[in-house]
């Protein structure tokens, strides 16, 4: 069975690369398929193409921009309440380089309390009351390492597993090798909220080398979705369907003289587009959800938000969309002011995030696409727990060690992988690496990791770099 | 060599697991099958002009097959034409020489049936090994120990103390012994990291199944043979039968390979396409349908090169071919990285390279200017801006950014941009370790970067935009008219003269200062201090008060308290209140706050009046001044929350008494009354309370003046004039001038003056500048390309394997740049002409644009290459003359029709039996409807320009400051402008170029992809500036397009392909229009929608233009 994925991977990486081009969203586009004389991608290239069993067919990947910590959120550590106020032990950060910290840093405990929930018991602090309702569908690592500590970079190798921008990402990635279940949405879709951009920019949703068809669409907060989905004010669909005949009998005419194939493609490319400006209002209307949804997630159609970026990725999903990454980017806080303390901005972050993350769990279970559908909420690092020296309580990046957890799709439900030492400051069971997470989420999808390539400047280049692991204990 | 292992994974994916019922014997690729290959087909079947594109001198080429598709079908050999080829005894099978011996047949017949296998564990697993832990000590001329483990004989003889790898049996080999550091000796690799566990297992399982090395593996060690490594030398013309076909000798290339593989060229294409063509290549847009009717016209033998001279003479030359050089140089309005800063002088180098490309400057010339122009002998404000190249890298702004590790990554990129620019090489594959395919090693690659480790930096600088410091900041040049530089000069001597004044030293200006500190001192006295009559907490503070009116906190520390202090006023009238804040033993490092750091922050601090505490009012107060250089929240406008003081205290090791002061609207005239003093604390954080302070009050007419010397200054003041270091003098001096009220008038005239010279408007380019002390640069090698992980120092210098910098030549940039372009370099014009080819066919003679080296593409026509290189540096590097060749050739002038044989032989016109065909850059589709539809401006140069984008793109960046970073239309034709000048946003370039593969100019990019999705569709279809063009296009029809549909409508297809539509397709096009109009004709309000009329007529040739704007081969260069 694998083999003949491979097969296919080689076909459609020769198509890709020979012609330099590729039509419509990834697969699906039957009329590339035809007059290529060969099938690139069905629909059901999953069910065939894969070097596992599939658990997940599709992914969800709720990134938590700017470096949620994990100390007042999942790891309680007692022992750090017990010593709060002390300097840092020298054995734990000699060498260090912090972006902001200088000196002998004083430990900080969590202001936060903590309870278990679950049949699993699993720690949170009492500021995650909706996932505390669901933590029995979730695994928790609390053992995640990465090796940037600045925001952008660090953003950037989380979502492509290298620092620096051109490498495609996670979604780009998935969009070339199994490419889309829907017919008129791009494979991947990239959802934002908070209070800016993620530092990483759209580095953390580019294709890199990989055809641009691969690239993540970020849809629009304001006006269309997808840029330029909507016809120009005024426009009928009637007039556009017609503007669109003559483009398409007088593309065909020519077609029938110069007989080069790319002609057909972007006939079939037209095509898709006008499905797809029929398809995305009908998306975007989350009013037609009934109120107990809107209740579940804590939304209120047409106000933008995490939480209806959740309900909207669910939407998504339902319609064929491979790879959804909603990003939020309000994590970071050093105390450097008030609305940038642990105290204030760690809840309210929270306060933003918590409902809607829970509720898709919750959502995607009751609709019974939980088992078929990864969630993974990440962000790109923890935060240190020492206090930063600032007139606020802050914290600092930590990339050594922090928590992140996935649910769904094929992920053993209810555990904790991993452990930090009594300070949370290293991990000394299981030290889970970025391309840990990304190989297991390959994993998951029924995709081998290490065959997942594609060549760029004489090399074959990968999701996971030259490393990874899956990391068993988080399969079913 | 390097393509083998290649193909170790081009099997991996292509030989099927199915059960095999295996043959008594297991055929080994390398031991039986390749010798039959190098013996019997090798002599025809190599190398990029190989018969039927058939290649056996590499197994990934063998088993891509030929243009007849796959020679070897694995498992099956009666399905492989290569066995079906070789088995064919009729005299017409291969070899043409006679058939193979019947063994080696039957040999052939079992490989391909074993699953064709190419088990070369050496190539896939061992070598890579070798290269990155061994070769750097064990290759080369004279390696470590006489032991070369680069070449085969020499690896398998052994070294100084004897054999080292005995072929199956890894327990007696020496190499195990020293990988694992075993025999009592140090473990190797010497001084790095000892190999991992599975790295040992596959040396140890290599040898002790025979340790196979196929032969022509040899590595880095013998002189390289790689192609691409070797000077080109001028090939001989090869001889063709359709000698009448061929223009120049380009044709005479593409012909005899044409001829080989018995096919034909295309004919000429017609005049219509062939201008259109020509017009897209040469500047970008299409022509005038005045121009396309003079070529038609034009029947003089010489009209087409006429044409060709023409164009190549445009201004709008240099702004098509700036293009592809701008992917090349990353150039980017922005610094890119988190923060994505605005650059606003990133463009002079922009619009130096237009004019360059303009002003046919040779290559060479434009290689060495922009490397190194700042190096030159007296060089020029043009060769300077040059060098804003090396600038165009990007910079991360983000707070608690190193700035040496800035320049270090800019240093990184530098290096790994001149090695795709110029080398088309990969040499940022060694920055963590020897190249895995190429003989470039980590070393060689850190000597590449040591040649930008000597650019001037400064660690720390002022972003004008965004009013923050930067980590790392390098030079920018004032680039001003004649005007502006006279009218500067004017004001920097005037600014001059006001600056001696303020700078004044002279003894009367100490007399002055003395007595301002005296002043300032005496005027401590005059304040006089609340004693309170009452202080409380209102959430539970002990708050004690002293003799001296200081008030101490002690005891519970709560997380949100408001402190009230009463007291007696102690001067009839007042006209400030100050707050101190002191330090004190018992507060947390000595204080001032009660945070853990004796940090404090104080929301608001209030005072009220009256005549007794129960009639009491509030005081208005005009101006809260302070004397420390705390943060400044209470700036923020983002903040929720009223801060008037933050103070991070553990910023002041000194703990230095600080003051805040309250200035009222009006001076307090309040006899014996009553002050209340209110300060309050709202934070949620946990004990962030002020913890000894005192409040006082004066009558003073300059209250000001207490604070005339900053806290941490302050204590200066009690140290006599001759005891202070010049530093200190220095310091109260400036501080001096800073305040003093005889100087006021001096400081406004500098602040007015200083303000005029920004009021300019000055231009300013990136630069670079040589630190000038250290003639020979030189840097870390940084172990595993981490920036903290220092090894060797190198020194500038060029790798070695591909020669040395010429004699002469300074070990600098500027060496490096004359090395590039010195006739000894293999690479260089290779690259450049390569580069030429692929923006002109689409596709280069070595497809793989960014990489000549082992695991790129071999070139489709080597000697073309060889030969287009070598006559570029015979003609001194021109540029033009290079591409006028290339232009005027009969293989550019082919029809690019298609037909399906053609199509099924060669998709991808590796072979240019016709013409070139695809969808053009980016920028060409915008700046094509522009054009189309007679919006474009003519303009050239400039700051970049902002057309319409969607709202919400910008503004939305980390560190953005209220103001900047909006994307505001540009007024006027500045919208108009072709795509070259429009703002490049390096993390949000303008996304209708980004959906047509415009790169985002964060790194170095040689070649684009070319796509064809549904968002471009939506773009051309429903931008409004598409969708501008297609009015505007519109209104053009209606003015000039004659009176009559048919002529109209064929006007319209002029303007936007250059041809006339067939009768077909103007049948279809007046058709569709008849029904649009008469659609609109019912429907008069979406007329007035699309239009701003309502007209039915405009609207249905509104409708026709957007169609026709969308058409594939408006979009398509043909």
């Amino acid at each position: 069975m694998y083999k003949e994925r491979q097969l296919d991977l080689t076909r459609r990486h020769f198509f890709d690369q020979a012609f330099g081009r590729a039509a419509g969203f990834g697969i699906g586009s039957a009329a590339l398929a035809s007059l290529l004389g060969e099938r690139l991608f069905a629909e059901n290239a999953v069910n065939h193409a894969l070097d596992f069993a599939p658990k997940a067919k599709r992914v969800i990947y709720l990134q938590q921009a700017g470096g949620p910590p994990h100390i007042d959120l999942f790891d309680y550590k007692p022992e750090l309440e017990k010593r709060d106020g002390e300097p840092t032990p020298e054995s734990l950060i000699k060498g260090e380089r912090f972006a902001f910290i200088t000196g002998t840093p004083k430990l900080q405990k969590s202001p936060f309390a903590f309870k278990q929930f679950g049949n699993s018991g699993a720690m949170l602090s009492d500021l995650l009351p909706h996932l505390s309702e669901v933590v029995d569908d979730v695994a928790f690592i609390k053992s995640v390492y990465t090796t940037q500590f600045n925001h952008g970079p660090a953003q950037i190798f989380q979502m492509t597993g290298h620092q620096i921008p051109g490498r495609p990402s996670f979604g780009s990635w998935l969009s070339y090798g199994i490419g889309s279940e829907g017919q008129d949405l791009p494979a991947f879709v990239v959802l934002l909220s908070g209070s800016s951009n993620p530092e990483g920019g759209s580095a953390c949703w580019e294709c890199g080398f990989l055809p641009t068809v691969h690239q993540g669409v970020a849809f629009q907060k304001t006006g269309d979705p997808i840029n330029f989905v909507s016809n120009p004010p005024g426009m009928t669909a009637d007039t556009r369907r017609s503007s669109l005949d003559l483009v398409n009998k007088l593309n065909h005419e020519h077609l029938d003289v110069v007989k080069d194939p790319e002609i057909s493609t972007r006939i079939a490319a037209f095509e898709l587009a006008y499905k797809m400006q029929t398809s995305v209002p009908g998306l975007m209307d989350v009013a037609s959800e009934p109120a107990s949804i809107h209740e579940m997630y804590g939304t209120t159609p047409g106000r933008p938000s995490y939480a209806n970026n959740c309900l909207l990725a669910r939407r998504l999903v339902e319609r064929g969309v491979r790879f959804v990454q909603v990003c939020h980017r309000n994590w970071d806080m050093h105390g450097t002011n008030y609305n940038d303390d642990v105290i204030n901005k760690c809840p309210q972050a929270c306060r933003e995030t918590d409902r809607g993350s829970a509720a898709l769990i919750k959502d995607l279970k009751q609709r019974g696409l939980l088992d078929s559908t990864l969630i993974i909420w990440a962000g790109e690092f923890g935060r240190t727990p020492m206090r930063q020296p600032a007139p606020f309580l802050g914290r600092d990046h930590h990339p050594k060690a922090f928590t992140i957890w996935m649910a769904g799709g094929g992920v053993k439900p209810g555990i904790t992988v991993g452990a930090t030492d009594d300070f949370g400051y290293n991990p000394i069971e299981d030290r889970v690496s970025i391309h840990d997470v990304n190989a297991t989420a390959l994993r998951l999808l029924g995709i081998d990791h290490k065959k997942l390539t594609y060549r760029f400047q004489g090399r074959d280049f990968r999701l996971t770099d030259v490393e990874g692991e899956v990391i068993q204990k988080v399969l079913a | 060599m390097h393509t083998w292992m290649r193909s170790i994974l081009f099997l991996a994916l292509l030989v099927p697991a199915v059960a095999q019922s295996q043959p008594p014997k297991s055929v080994d690729f390398f031991r039986d099958i390749q010798p039959i290959f190098v013996k019997s087909c090798q002599s025809c079947h190599q190398g990029g002009a190989a018969p039927a594109d058939l290649r056996v001198d590499s197994p990934a080429a063998l088993l891509k097959g030929s243009l007849s598709g796959k020679v070897v079908i694995p498992g099956k050999s009666s399905e492989s034409l290569l066995i079906k080829r070789i088995s064919d005894k009729s005299g017409l099978g291969m070899p043409p020489s006679g058939p193979l011996p019947d063994d080696q047949i039957a040999l052939m017949s079992a490989w391909v049936d074993q699953g064709a296998k190419i088990d070369d564990t050496f190539s896939a697993n061992v070598l890579p090994i070798f290269k990155s832990a061994c070769y750097q000590c064990h290759s080369g001329s004279d390696p470590k120990a006489q032991l070369h483990l680069d070449v085969k004989s020499m690896a398998l003889k052994g070294g100084a103390s004897g054999p080292v790898i005995i072929p199956g049996n890894s327990k007696d080999s020496r190499l195990v012994h020293r990988v694992l550091g075993e025999d009592g000796q140090a473990q190797m690799p010497l001084g790095h990291t000892p190999l991992t566990t599975q790295q040992i297992a596959t040396l140890q399982q290599w040898i002790d199944t025979g340790a196979i090395w196929p032969d022509g593996l040899s590595a880095q060690g013998s002189a390289p043979t790689h192609w691409a490594y070797v000077k080109p030398v001028r090939p001989q013309l090869p001889v063709v039968k359709e000698a009448a076909w061929v223009r120049n000798p380009i044709d005479r290339f593409i012909l005899a390979r044409l001829e080989k593989e018995g096919l034909k060229p295309s004919q000429e294409a017609p005049k219509e396409t062939l201008i259109r063509r020509l017009s897209l290549d040469l500047i970008g847009l299409p022509p005038t349908p005045a121009e396309v009717d003079a070529f038609v016209a034009d029947t003089r033998p010489d009209a087409y090169e006429r044409l060709v001279d023409r164009l190549l003479a445009s201004p709008h030359y240099g702004e098509r071919w700036a293009t592809p050089w701008l992917d090349l140089a990353r150039y980017g309005d922005s610094d890119g990285w988190t923060q994505d800063h605005q650059r606003p002088s990133a463009w002079p180098y922009r619009d130096w390279v237009i004019k360059a490309l303009n002003a046919n400057m040779p290559f060479d010339k434009f290689t060495v200017q922009q490397l190194a122009g700042d190096l030159l002998p007296n060089s020029t404000v043009d060769q300077k801006i040059a060098t804003g190249f090396v600038r165009s890298s990007m910079l991360q702004t983000e707070p608690g950014t190193d700035a040496a590790e800035n320049s270090w990554n800019a240093q990184i990129d530098r290096a790994s941009t001149v090695g795709t620019a110029w080398m088309g090489s990969t040499i940022g594959c060694a920055e963590c370790h020897n190249h895995k395919y190429d003989p470039f090693t980590q070393k060689q690659f850190y000597q590449m970067v040591a040649f930008f480790n000597n650019s001037a930096y400064t660690p720390e600088v002022e972003d004008p935009v965004y009013h923050k410091k930067n980590a790392f900041g390098e030079p920018q040049m004032d680039l001003p008219t004649p005007e502006q530089a006279q009218k500067r000069d004017e004001i920097k001597r005037e600014l001059q003269t006001y600056k001696d004044k303020l700078n004044d030293s002279s003894p009367e200006f100490q007399k002055r200062q003395a007595a301002w500190e005296e002043g300032v001192l005496a005027f401590e006295k005059q304040w006089r201090p609340l004693l309170a009559t009452k202080v409380v907490s209102t959430d539970g503070t002990t708050l004690t008060a002293a003799p001296d009116g200081s008030i101490l906190a002690s005891g519970k520390d709560p997380d949100t308290d408001t402190y009230i202090l009463d007291a007696k006023a102690p001067l009839g009238e007042i006209t400030a209140i100050r707050l101190e804040a002191l330090p004190d033993p018992s507060l947390p490092q000595g204080g001032p706050g009660r945070d853990y750091y004796g940090n404090f922050m104080i929301h608001d601090v209030s005072v009220q009046a009256g005549s007794s505490a129960d009639h009491l009012s509030k005081v208005a107060i005009k101006e809260i001044l302070r004397d420390d250089d705390a943060p400044t929240v209470m700036d923020d406008p983002a903040s929720q929350v009223k801060q008037v003081w933050v103070v991070n205290a553990a910023g002041h090791p000194d703990r230095h008494r600080v003051q805040l002061l309250l200035i009222p609207g009006q001076p307090l005239k309040i006899g014996d009354g009553v002050l209340r003093v209110t300060i309050e604390h709202k934070s949620d954080v946990h004990g962030v309370n002020l913890g000894h302070f005192r409040v006082s009050a004066t009558d003073a007419r300059n209250p000001k003046m207490v604070i005339d010397v900053p806290a941490d200054l302050r204590p200066l003041l009690n140290v006599a004039h001759d005891k202070r270091t010049a530093q200190e003098a220095e310091s109260l001096a400036a501080q001096y001038r800073s305040v003093s009220v005889e100087l006021a008038p001096v400081r406004e005239k500098i602040a007015e003056l200083e303000a005029k010279i920004e009021d300019l408007h000055i231009p300013k380019a990136l630069v670079l500048a040589e630190n000038p002390q250290v003639p020979h640069p030189t840097t870390y090698v940084r172990m595993r390309g981490a920036f903290v992980s220092k090894g060797d120092l190198v020194e500038a210098d060029v790798p070695n394997f591909l020669g040395k910098l010429p004699a002469g030549a300074p070990p600098t940039r500027l060496g490096l740049a004359e090395w590039l372009v010195s006739r000894d370099n293999p690479l260089t014009a290779r690259v450049a002409v390569n580069h030429y080819w692929e923006t002109i066919f689409g596709r280069g003679i070595v497809e793989t644009t960014e990489d000549f080296g082992t695991q790129g593409a071999p070139p489709s026509h080597p000697e073309l290459l060889d030969w287009l290189a070598v006559e570029f540096m015979d003609q001194s590097w021109n540029v033009k003359a290079i591409q006028r060749l290339i232009f005027t050739s009969s293989t550019y002038r082919q029809s690019s029709a298609v037909t399906p044989e053609l199509l099924e032989r060669d998709p991808s016109n590796s072979l240019l039996a016709r013409g070139p065909r695809f969808r053009v850059e980016a920028e060409m589709v915008r700046d094509i409807a522009l054009e189309a539809s007679g919006l474009l401006s003519q303009k050239m140069f400039g700051a970049p320009v902002k057309p319409y984008q969607p709202s919400g793109q910008w503004g939305w960046f980390p560190g953005s400051r209220p103001g900047t970073d909006i994307w505001q239309i540009s007024p006027g034709e500045d919208k108009y402008r072709r795509a070259l000048y429009v703002y490049i946003r390096r993390s949000v370039r303008y996304p209708s170029l980004t959906v047509f593969d415009a790169p985002s100019r964060e790194t170095c990019t040689a070649r684009r992809p070319r796509s064809d999705t549904p968002l471009q569709a939506l773009t051309t279809l429903n931008d409004p500036a598409y969708f501008e063009a297609a009015q505007a296009l519109a209104t053009r029809i209606l003015k000039e397009g004659g009176s009559d549909t048919s002529a109209r409508a064929t006007y319209a297809f002029r303007l936007v392909t250059a041809r006339k539509p067939t009768a077909q397709e103007l049948d279809t096009a007046l058709s569709e229009y008849d029904k649009s109009l008469h659609h609109f004709e019912h429907n008069l309000k979406e007329a007035q929608a699309i239009t701003g009329q309502p007209d039915a007529e405009r609207a249905a040739w509104t409708m026709f233009s957007n169609a026709l704007l969308n058409l594939d081969e408006t979009l398509t260069k043909e």
